[in-house]
């Protein structure tokens, strides 16, 4: 791909002294973790793809502070909160969507207290909303008939009981989904939430990571979809500790649809 | 002789129900040892979800095969309650069978009675092999090593028992009005329906009235008597979940499980500080003076709330918490259950220091360190696969949380990437040393 992505910001839009119909929020993985990065791109697509008015914070975006507040800083995350809030009020935003469950459940469910109101979406529950207005076309496509299995993120499925838009939206690409013996309200963790993403386990026998991989491995899948960067990573990452990374994918969601569909 | 007994049972009653009285009061007063939680919102919602998960058993079920029994259990306990309404106006009266004047209804009642204990003892006998011999991972658990494991089997020992007596004291009762014994037989025919105990007869008939007399009475008072102390065990048991369960699914969180709450206090300062207007040499409010500053999160018993200490009583110590936690899953000392037992445990040993010492004295100990490692707290990935798991609505997160506050902000005593993490959150907007500036970077990345 040689041109760059077209990314509108809010500060562009404001300037033009007009608003977009949904913010983007990104998130710190979606910014700057590489793997993360390709299903940002990939999800941008996608929302060009069905012409969707959006924006992005850019470099006015910030943390939103959800692994300070689950490792215990309440403090911090409610600085950051209150940061956020402030800019997101500012802008007048009502709609927000990420692609990142972290994001979307502290958004969405933390920050109303604190003053934040919006709509908040999970970037599948988006997906499947433009699919179902026919925006997006979403049928078949390269993966057509392939083995795969989603990985439930907690923050999406147990936190926020979704389970079926990622999987509504695997089906329309016609896959062949097979449920992992630990999925949707009973899903494991992929060991990376409550702050564990950014240091060592404690001491065990086993990662968590690998104890998810080898249960996702169980059904034997080609490809094991996510729907939050840090799943991404860290299933990756089991895949690799297994050797697989030859014979099994691990791909967000977006990136499946935009993949699908050579985007 | 009758008029002995009588008062006898009027004695064991009173006994057995006021010790019991007593026990809920200390139970209560632990309990308000706790901050404050105001769930009185949105009652109706409180009320379907205790009427379906607590009354309905809808999380039992999850795992059918202990789940199914557990059914059987449970509502063997709630029906046979009924006849043990019987065996008490019996006992104060004098009276034999005194709800048989219901007829037809009340030989169905008996043989329902009679069915559900059978079913009862194979339950309670299939758990004891479940917990004793087949190796399932949440009973094997350190923290379920030495009195918890014997707590467990002598509540099922005991239902047993009861179960036995209850069936033998049928038998014996079937056998005299056979027998035509004074006061058992009546010139209706047979009172009651015995489809299970009649299988025991072979054993008593034989025997003398004066035998099947007093073996019938032995069984009579020892079930009650058993029963009575069973009311008196609980409060010394984990098995308080049979009163608790209830109000502890109504006053559990009604909010997504992944919201977790934002303290107040620290909104307050926040609010201070990104005030403009607000003015930092101020002195502060009068009547703030000398009242002690909010400590943040906890480390002891009384920094959690009503609710979560509530839900330490109510653990039936069951595991599906931590059969289901990944931490505890991959070998690490995280096991939600044992959060909640030594909650209890703690607060447990607070009340016995008030109950000897009329108030709380400083014993040199606390949850935190004392009871619940720091490790096992940094172990948890706040999934909510422990709260999603519980079948009567506890929340150990919420107190993992609350520890994790207590630690990073009264100590700063977070682990050193994760202390790395947060202050990069605070220098630069992001877990990793990367510059908010190069946000928007990937845009034009290819």
């Amino acid at each position: 791909m040689a041109e760059a992505l077209k990314v509108p910001t809010m500060a562009e839009y404001m300037a033009e002294g007009k608003k977009p119909e949904v913010l983007f929020w990104v998130g710190c993985a979606g910014s700057f973790d590489d793997r993360a990065k390709k299903i940002t791109k990939a999800f941008v697509k996608l929302l060009h793809e069905a012409g969707v008015d959006f924006a992005v914070l850019g470099t006015e975006e910030s943390c939103t502070g959800d692994p300070a507040k689950r490792a215990g800083n309440e403090f911090l995350f409610q600085m950051q909160a209150a940061t956020n809030i402030e800019v997101l009020n500012g802008y007048e935003i009502e709609k927000v969507v990420t692609a990142c469950p972290h994001c979307f459940n502290t958004i969405k469910n933390e920050y109303p207290a604190l003053g934040g109101n919006y709509e908040v979406m999970h970037h599948t529950q988006f997906l499947k909303a433009l699919l179902n207005e026919g925006k997006l076309k979403v049928e078949g496509g390269k993966f057509k008939g392939k083995r795969i299995t989603f990985h439930d993120p907690c923050y999406l499925g147990r936190a926020n009981g979704e389970y079926e838009a990622p999987r509504d939206l695997l089906r329309k690409l016609e896959v062949e989904l097979v449920e992992m013996r630990k999925c949707k309200s009973n899903g494991l963790c992929c060991g990376a939430g409550g702050g564990q993403m950014f240091k060592e386990p404690e001491p065990g026998n086993k990662d968590v990571n690998i104890e998810r991989t080898e249960q996702a491995m169980e059904v034997k899948p080609e490809v094991i979809a996510a729907g939050c960067p840090f799943c991404n990573t860290m299933m990756t990452d089991g895949v690799k500790g297994k050797n697989k990374e030859d014979s099994v994918e691990v791909m967000d969601v977006a990136e499946l649809i935009a993949n699908a569909h050579d985007l | 002789m009758q008029i002995i007994s009588q008062v006898l049972f009027l004695i064991a009653l009173v006994v057995g129900i006021g010790f019991f009285i007593r026990n809920i009061r200390r139970l209560l007063r632990n309990i308000k040892l706790g901050k404050e939680v105001d769930r009185s919102d949105n009652k109706g919602e409180r009320f379907a979800k205790m009427a379906r998960i607590a009354f309905g058993q809808s999380k039992m079920v999850k795992k059918p095969v202990s789940g199914f029994l557990h059914v059987i259990v449970y509502v063997g306990f709630i029906i046979i309650n009924i006849e043990v309404l019987e065996i008490i106006i019996d006992g104060l009266f004098g009276t034999h069978r005194v709800l048989s004047f219901m007829g037809g209804f009340y030989n169905v009642l008996i043989a329902s009675f009679e069915v559900l204990a059978l079913l009862v003892l194979i339950g309670v006998i299939v758990f004891w092999i479940r917990r004793n011999i087949l190796n399932i991972y949440r009973f094997l658990s350190r923290e379920l090593k030495g009195w918890p494991k014997n707590d467990a089997n002598y509540i099922l020992y005991f239902e047993m028992v009861l179960m036995v007596l209850f069936l033998v004291m049928n038998a014996t009762d079937y056998q005299l009005q056979l027998n035509g014994a004074p006061h058992y037989a009546s010139e209706a025919g047979i009172t009651g329906s015995f489809p299970v105990s009649q299988f025991l007869l072979p054993i008593f008939e034989g025997m003398s009235n004066a035998t099947l007399i007093i073996i019938e009475r032995a069984a009579w008072w020892l079930h009650i008597l058993g029963i009575l102390f069973f009311l008196n065990y609980l409060y010394y048991s984990k098995h308080l979940h049979i009163l608790l369960a209830f109000p502890n699914v109504y006053l559990s969180k009604l909010q997504p499980q992944g919201e977790m709450n934002n303290l107040q206090a620290v909104t307050d300062e926040v609010k201070l500080m990104m005030d403009p207007d607000a003015d930092p040499f101020a002195a502060p409010a009068e009547e703030e003076e000398g009242a002690e500053p909010d400590k943040f999160g906890a480390s002891d018993v009384f920094d959690l709330n009503q609710v979560q200490l509530l839900n330490s009583y109510t653990c039936t110590e069951c595991g599906r918490c931590t059969a289901e936690c990944p931490a505890n899953q991959t070998g690490k000392k995280l096991s939600p259950r044992k959060i909640m037992m030594d909650t209890r445990d703690r607060l447990e040993e607070v009340g016995e220091i008030i109950n000897t010492k009329g108030k709380y004295e400083d014993n040199g100990k606390q949850l935190l360190d004392d009871f619940i490692l720091r490790e096992e707290l940094w172990a948890c990935t706040t999934c909510n696969a422990c709260v999603e798991a519980c079948p009567v609505g506890i929340d150990p997160l919420s107190i993992i949380l609350d520890m994790r506050r207590y630690l990073v902000m009264e100590e700063s005593a977070a682990p050193n990437e994760l202390a790395i993490a947060m202050t990069n959150i605070e220098n630069n907007g992001a877990p990793w040393p990367y510059n908010q500036q190069d946000r928007l970077n990937w845009a034009k990345e290819n």
